[in-house]
């Protein structure tokens, strides 16, 4: 499974997303790939899982990725049930 | 033993052997090392190779703002400076990186101060810096390294710890800090919207319109920003200087692809600073939980954006106005001309925001985001005359911790020599001993009274 974590620049917001990423996928033993990116280099790659903030709905909403919106990147809580929940529907 | 030699000389190899012990320390199975080893070392050619481009453009654009202006015209831009900067101590740059992380981690593990700062391109920023001030002002060698790494790991644990009390009034905990080095602007702009702003008016209680959020999209507002500038300045310039530079082509084709080249070098380094960092910031957070159980992490400035969306706006929009403010000044000064950068004034724009709006509501913040555009776009211009012949490069750093700290550092050198600075980190030690004994003897007498 391929995870793609998405902001602004590529290396702030969206590697505090990966690390809280890789550690919540650690906790619940399953095995994917998470890969911080930018908004601009994002369009060439494939994911099964996009997860950005809010802030950047309205430039990804439209391009056709399974995407899911975190308001608080330090919220470990509230990404772990968004991530988890959007993981079990891709398994489905 | 000259391989042994040129090969540990190799800035991309030194990074690439961070991540490695990095990897290795975390116990990442060998695919893992080997792959982020060698996208580590890869990253940083990358961002060698967008330097050349950055660097070409730059040249243009200098040229054709002196003939236009009569004056030196500077692009405070991070990416641009740290390019050039690489080219002559990128050897320097990535070992006081670093050590620059073990001085923090040893700090935090000892002293009351727990932050542990993991905005990975801030550090080699500020590492890139430090280089290049000591050696301005007559560092060099084993000498250079571990004074740069010394002030790298101090300026990473004191100025998340400077705006953690108007930080802790956004987030509500100590559970995260600010990990971006523009605490002395996000401290004035805290302090002004205090004095003059009042908490009962938030930004959140009126509507601001969506639609300004493409400007963190860096690429376009480089391009934009870049655009205009090159366009303006190269059809002021002299006629005979601007054909010269266009090689007797359109002299406005040019400029748009002069300012086209500037931005692709710019997504270029973004991309090598981005692939290395990707690989070296996990393996540094790894080694402080390991290191520093109750560390408080340092993170960028986005984290606290949602806390207070319309802050976000706001605080650029009046960050944008304090900078074209300074920059339409500068000119009478006599100073060089700071050219406003719009990602910086987003950026640090949106962060002092919210941190202005839990001090002083909406009046508060426009007032001090305003301050906090026309300090970032008017310091740099004194951090110049220190940087020796990087002073010359049109670009300089646009963050206002590296210029503080370049200033200080420099200025101190200039005047006492490798004594002052040898002075100023003895200063450092001294306030660190001082908080941590008091914290203790605050905890100590604390549990006092709990058993009592």
């Amino acid at each position: 499974m391929d995870i793609v974590t998405v902001c602004g620049m590529g290396m702030g917001t969206s590697l505090i997303l990966k690390m809280s990423i890789d550690d919540i996928l650690k906790k619940n033993k399953i095995d994917a790939e998470v890969e911080a990116c930018d908004l601009g280099s994002m369009l060439g790659k494939v994911a099964d899982l996009v997860v950005t903030t809010y802030e950047l709905k309205s430039q990804i909403e439209d391009k056709g990725y399974n995407t899911i919106y975190v308001k608080n990147v330090i919220d470990k809580n509230a990404i772990e049930e968004k991530v988890m929940e959007a993981i079990n529907n891709l398994k489905k | 033993m000259n391989f042994i030699i040129s090969f540990f000389k190799e800035p991309a190899i030194i990074v690439g052997i961070m991540a490695l012990i990095g990897l290795v320390a975390l116990k990442k199975p060998i695919s893992k090392i080997v792959t982020g080893t060698f996208k580590t070392i890869i990253g940083f050619v990358i961002f060698q190779i967008g330097s050349s481009a950055i660097a070409d453009s730059l040249g243009v654009l200098g040229t054709a703002f002196q003939s236009a202006f009569h004056m030196q015209g500077v692009v405070p831009t991070n990416e641009a400076i740290i390019a050039l900067v690489q080219k002559n101590f990128g050897m320097e740059m990535a070992l006081i990186m670093a050590f620059g992380f073990i001085v923090n981690l040893i700090i935090a593990r000892f002293t009351s101060l727990k932050y542990v700062f993991l905005t990975g391109h801030h550090m080699l920023f500020m590492a890139g810096l430090l280089a290049a001030i000591l050696t301005a002002v007559g560092f060099s060698g084993v000498e250079l390294i571990v004074v740069g790494s010394l002030l790298l790991g101090a300026t990473m644990v004191i100025t998340p710890a400077m705006v953690q009390p108007y930080y802790r009034k956004v987030t509500g905990s100590d559970s995260v800090a600010m990990g971006h080095f523009n605490a002395l602007t996000y401290v004035i702009a805290a302090e002004v919207s205090k004095r003059f702003g009042n908490k009962e008016h938030s930004t959140e209680d009126i509507k601001v319109p969506e639609g300004l959020s493409f400007f963190k999209d860096n690429v376009i507002s480089t391009a934009l920003v870049m655009l205009i500038l090159f366009i303006v300045t190269i059809q002021l310039a002299d006629n005979s200087v601007a054909s010269k530079l266009a090689v007797g082509g359109n002299i406005t084709v040019f400029s748009i692809m002069s300012a086209m080249k500037f931005t692709a070098g710019f997504v270029i380094v973004l991309q090598g600073v981005r692939m290395m960092l990707a690989e070296i910031v996990p393996a540094f957070k790894g080694i402080s939980e390991k290191i520093v159980p109750n560390a408080i992490p340092a993170l960028d400035c986005p984290v606290i954006f949602p806390f207070a969306p319309n802050a976000v706006i706001i605080g650029f929009l009046a960050s944008l106005a304090g900078a074209i403010a300074m920059f339409l000044i500068l000119p009478f000064t006599g100073l060089a001309i700071m050219i406003p950068g719009l990602i910086p004034a987003f950026f640090v724009g949106a962060a002092a925001g919210v941190l202005a709006n839990a001090q002083g509501g909406l009046k508060g913040t426009i007032i001090g985001c305003f301050v906090n555009g026309a300090i970032l776009n008017l310091l740099p211009a004194f951090l110049l005359p220190l940087l020796g012949n990087l002073g010359y490069a049109n670009s300089t750093f646009g963050d206002s911790d590296f210029v503080f700290d370049g200033i200080v550092v420099g200025q101190i050198g200039k005047i006492f020599s490798k004594v002052g600075v040898y002075g100023l980190l003895g200063v450092i030690l001294i306030v660190f001993v001082g908080l941590t004994i008091r914290s203790n003897s605050k905890n100590a007498k604390g549990s006092k009274k709990i058993s009592a």
